[in-house]
């Protein structure tokens, strides 16, 4: 038998950690990397804006996320419809299951100690966790867009269809929020009763009425990166609280509470864990990226656009 | 009123339960011989959630199947106490305690090495028989256990036979690859099989080299690295250690990345699953899956054949459900054989194991005085139009191989 394999070798295992990685390679996972931090940051986006506004921190936001990434498979499979086309009907949804959440269970506690703040929210994602076990099984599910193997080549760079298709919808979804904060009465408002709860009280603003509002928008903005995430990743119930520590490091990196800082965030993690796969080991890419957290908790304790404490 | 009788204790009343309380006495030597009628309590541990769900759930098909075709077989009944491990260490261990704690007789699991490990501690303190249906590290029948049995390969075995299995499939199809890259996922099987393959490759004069070894985390969720970096190495075929997940996102990221290598050579699980080939459709025709297997021509294989096709149509056989089988067709044996429920007789009866029309390639069941059956042959095994077609070793072949793999843009 031996006679018929051709070119048989002694077989070795080379360390080819000095072999030359061709220059295209690193261009396509940096921008692989930036993609993917994208879709991250506007998940993160929702945690900063709650946290920002309503001074609670939302332990319930991978496992929202995940809600979303049900909703839209559920549409999907009952359907046939595209998640991208879904992506505003489910940030709808999001946004009054966040508003009823504000409105029925977090409003009671806003003065209350902040540990109560944070088993509240645990209990809230270990409900949704074991509530979409229950409805829809611990099998790993995914959508099978007609887009789902695409890919667009420019040259020697090979960019991934879904992860450009979510990157620039994140980009639309969090134009539209600055837009929101920034241009009209209501987002003033709520930036208003962010600044200065007292004084929004003081000028006649329904401050628990924004806090419903804003956390709304940030269940929407998770909704929406879930819809977005659907493309890249596949979902199980128990994938929240991964997405719920992701966000937590990205916000702190970027700041908490800073909108653009969740965003820069975001790219900042995916870049790094898709530098660090390539250059050391993909093993190690989240050990990566919590290396820069603990380096801007050392650094730069605010996160890197974070307002100082006075 | 009347004095009421039955608050009084007669000598009549007396004598007569004295006289049930001595023939229950007499019968207690006939419990064990009782205790063949009843069924075995059977605790089978799998990771029905969790990032092993898929595979763990595929393998309780395997028990799904197993009780008509023992019955088929002539032996005795299994009760079966399902727990889920969550694809968790620590909770495989906690569960195997509460199963012991329920009154399982013995234990069936748990598919991954690591979950399997701690099973096997927690077996053999309480002193109750473990049969490890699937779980590849070599340490777990090395430790001297006396209640833990392993009916598959270790990780050196499986190597071996892969490569002895490749070369056939070479020779087969007068080609081979000059360099692979190996991409091998880090839990407990694929650190297990990366430390192995030094040891066992310069046994085997295999024709390709190994340019780079990338090893990434089971439970990723991207892995376009990862391919990124293994189609850098301008190797030409892959060789892969992974699970189901993984293997459905390297396959997404070849396509993706628009590599085909000339193919995959996979020595694990992952790429042969259901599910594996219902997500990728077209996509997952091609590649070769080195792994304990079953012989498609022995006859208890077409007996699991037809009985998965009963209880799940549409579902093709494979290692999941044949070595789950496997591990409960053992228990029943030895309950028979034991002719009772104690766990130092069930240990010494499935010692004694001797099962010779089995279903998965080789001789037969035996146990070594590890508690490891060593006498079991891998086989490779190639997806082609969603069906699993076993090309190698030639004496358990129902097919021959396609070489190389086709191009995924050109797939119809």
């Amino acid at each position: 038998m031996a006679g018929l394999v051709p070119a048989i070798r002694v077989l070795r295992i080379e360390k080819t950690r000095d072999q030359a990685v061709p220059a295209d390679i690193y261009l396509n996972v940096a921008v692989g990397g930036v993609l993917t931090g994208l879709v991250y940051g506007l998940m993160a986006l929702g945690l900063s804006v709650i946290f920002g506004v309503v001074r609670v921190v939302n332990f319930a936001h991978g496992e929202m996320m995940t809600l979303a990434m049900y909703i839209a498979i559920t549409l999907f499979t009952a359907f046939h419809l595209d998640p991208l086309v879904m992506l505003v009907p489910i940030a709808s949804v999001m946004f009054v299951f966040g508003y009823v959440v504000q409105v029925r269970l977090i409003n009671p506690f806003i003065t209350r100690p902040d540990y109560m703040q944070f088993l509240l929210l645990v209990a809230v994602g270990i409900i949704i966790v074991n509530g979409l076990l229950i409805a829809f099984g611990p099998d790993v599910k995914s959508v099978q867009v007609s887009y789902a193997f695409d890919s667009f080549q420019v040259g020697p760079l090979i960019i991934d269809a879904t992860k450009l298709y979510a990157a620039i919808a994140a980009i639309v979804v969090s134009a539209a929020l600055f837009a929101f904060f920034r241009y009209t009465r209501h987002g003033t408002a709520i930036r208003a009763c962010a600044d200065n709860y007292t004084g929004a009280l003081v000028v006649g603003l329904d401050v628990k009425q924004f806090y419903a509002l804003t956390f709304g928008l940030g269940a929407a903005c998770v909704g929406a990166a879930g819809v977005m995430l659907l493309l890249i990743v596949d979902v199980t119930p128990a994938l929240g609280p991964a997405y719920t520590l992701l966000a937590f490091v990205i916000v702190i990196t970027g700041g908490l509470g800073s909108m653009p800082g969740a965003l820069l965030g975001g790219v900042l993690i995916g870049l790094t864990e898709a530098m660090a796969g390539l250059l050391f080991t993909p093993s190690a890419k989240s050990m990566f990226a919590f290396a820069i957290l603990v380096l801007v908790l050392l650094l730069r304790p605010e996160g890197i656009m974070g307002k100082r404490a006075a | 009123m009347p004095r009421n009788k039955q608050t009084y204790q007669t000598r009549r009343r007396f004598n007569t339960g004295f006289a049930s309380a001595l023939l229950a006495a007499g019968i207690a030597p006939f419990n064990v011989g009782r205790a063949q009628g009843a069924a075995l309590k059977v605790g089978v541990l799998l990771p029905r959630s969790g990032y092993q769900a898929g595979i763990g759930q595929d393998c309780q098909r395997g028990v799904d199947i197993a009780t008509g075709v023992l019955k088929d077989l002539g032996l005795p009944s299994l009760q079966f106490i399902n727990a889920d491990t969550e694809s968790n260490v620590d909770v495989a261990r906690s569960r195997a305690e509460q199963l012991i704690g329920e009154g399982a007789q013995l234990l069936v699991g748990a598919f991954d090495s690591g979950q399997s490990s701690a099973i096997a501690q927690v077996a053999e303190q309480k002193g109750i028989p473990f049969v490890i249906n699937i779980a590849a590290a070599p340490p777990i029948t090395e430790q001297g256990y006396k209640f833990v049995f392993r009916n598959f390969p270790t990780a050196p075995m499986i190597l071996r036979d892969a490569f002895i299995d490749q070369k056939e499939i070479f020779a087969a199809v007068g080609a081979a690859p000059k360099s692979v890259v190996f991409l091998a996922e880090n839990d407990t099987f694929g650190v297990a099989m990366q430390k192995a393959i030094p040891g066992i490759l310069p046994k085997f004069d295999m024709p390709y080299t190994i340019l780079d070894t990338i090893s990434y985390d089971p439970t990723a969720r991207d892995l376009s690295v990862e391919v990124s970096r293994a189609k850098a190495t301008g190797a030409e075929a892959l060789l892969v250690v992974s699970r189901l997940n993984d293997a459905i996102l390297l396959t997404r990221e070849l396509i993706k990345q628009r590599w085909t290598p000339v193919m995959i050579l996979s020595m694990g699980p992952g790429w042969y699953e259901d599910q594996y080939l219902k997500t990728l459709g077209k996509f997952s025709d091609g590649p070769l899956s080195f792994a304990p297997w079953y012989d498609p021509n022995k006859k208890l294989s077409k007996a699991l054949d037809a009985a998965l096709a009963k209880v799940h149509p549409g579902v093709n056989l494979n290692t999941n459900h044949v070595y789950t089988f496997e591990a409960l067709l053992i228990a029943a044996d030895a309950y028979k054989r034991a002719g009772s429920s104690n766990p130092q007789a069930l240990a010494d009866a499935i010692r004694a194991t001797n099962i010779t029309d089995n279903s998965s390639i080789g001789p037969g069941i035996q146990f070594d005085a590890k508690g490891q059956n060593d006498k079991i042959l891998g086989g490779g095994i190639q997806n082609r139009n969603g069906k699993l077609i076993t090309v190698a070793p030639g004496a358990a072949s129902n097919g021959k191989p396609e070489w190389p793999l086709m191009p995924y843009n050109k797939r119809a």
